[in-house]
């Protein structure tokens, strides 16, 4: 004889072992958020607000910053934080939305590669950078003032 | 005996649909706002990181790319990125809020509302100084 089900009981009992992932991105990103404001507001105050803004971006302001441990950091920091927190966000809307679990797949797999290669790509970059490389003559006035001459 | 139905208030009627934070009115649209900035922020990551990568290039395949950057119609659209950043950023907070402190749902639709204040209070901060950077740049 079948027993019947408490009702509201679900369908499926919650899991008891192993680690909960979903709760740690959960909380990864409320976590990674807070961070986030104060890291990206940061970037934007310094590189939209401050002296000429947009207009003086170029391959020697971010060189400058590069040349110094704290902005090296600071954007080692926001690449990691805000890829990851970016990947899960698009993960959670591809569970919402993907019309198939092959689909869902797809896409999954395509925004952890994208994060994954970036990521890697970024680290790389910024630990490898040369904020004086040698460059064609034409290219000197390009770089930072502190270079020596070449 | 029977109990008559407490008669439902002409207001109950009219009143956004209870029981859910995320159904209606402000608590559902701060929501489709934030999913709509998230996705947009997450693809200009994606080009932000590919085109920084050029300072490992060289100087002048970097400065080629950030040239655009001060091009007025892409001025306009960082704009546009940065209102959906400010955005994603204060109601993130607000999210942060109704989910750990105790009063945050009480406060939820007033929090959303402050959210709008201070994204228009740092966007009027912001907009016209960039836009300044931006225009100047034309003819330069």
């Amino acid at each position: 004889m079948s027993t019947i089900e408490a009702p509201r009981s679900s369908p499926t009992p919650a899991r008891r072992s192993g680690v909960n992932w979903e709760k740690w991105g959960w909380i990864y990103m409320r976590a990674s958020g807070v961070v986030l404001v104060v890291l990206i507001f940061g970037h934007l105050f310094i590189n939209l607000m401050v002296g000429d803004g947009v207009k003086a971006i170029d391959f020697a302001f971010v060189a400058g910053k590069y040349a110094t441990p704290f902005w090296q950091v600071w954007d080692l920091l926001m690449l990691w934080l805000a890829l990851i927190h970016g990947a899960n966000g698009m993960r959670t809307l591809v569970n919402d939305y993907a019309s198939s679990p092959r689909l869902g797949g797809v896409l999954k797999g395509a925004i952890f590669a994208s994060a994954a290669i970036l990521i890697i790509l970024g680290t790389l970059v910024i630990f490898t950078f040369d904020p004086c490389p040698a460059v064609p003559a034409d290219q000197f006035s390009l770089l930072p003032s502190f270079c020596p001459p070449q | 005996m029977s109990v008559a139905p407490a008669p439902r208030s002409a207001k109950k009627k009219s009143a956004r649909p209870g029981g859910t934070l995320y159904r209606g009115n402000t608590g559902m649209w701060s929501w489709v706002l934030h999913r709509i900035t998230g996705v947009a922020i997450f693809f200009f990551l994606l080009v932000h990181i590919l085109d920084t990568a050029l300072i490992r290039v060289s100087p002048e395949a970097y400065n080629a790319v950030i040239g655009t950057y001060k091009n007025p119609i892409m001025g306009l659209g960082e704009v546009g990125l940065v209102g959906a950043i400010i955005f994603h950023a204060l109601n993130g907070l607000r999210i942060i809020l109704i989910d750990f402190w105790g009063k945050g749902v009480k406060y939820q639709r007033l929090m959303f509302w402050i959210v709008v204040g201070v994204w228009v209070v740092l966007m009027a901060g912001f907009v016209p100084r960039h836009l300044i950077n931006v225009f100047s740049e034309v003819g330069n």
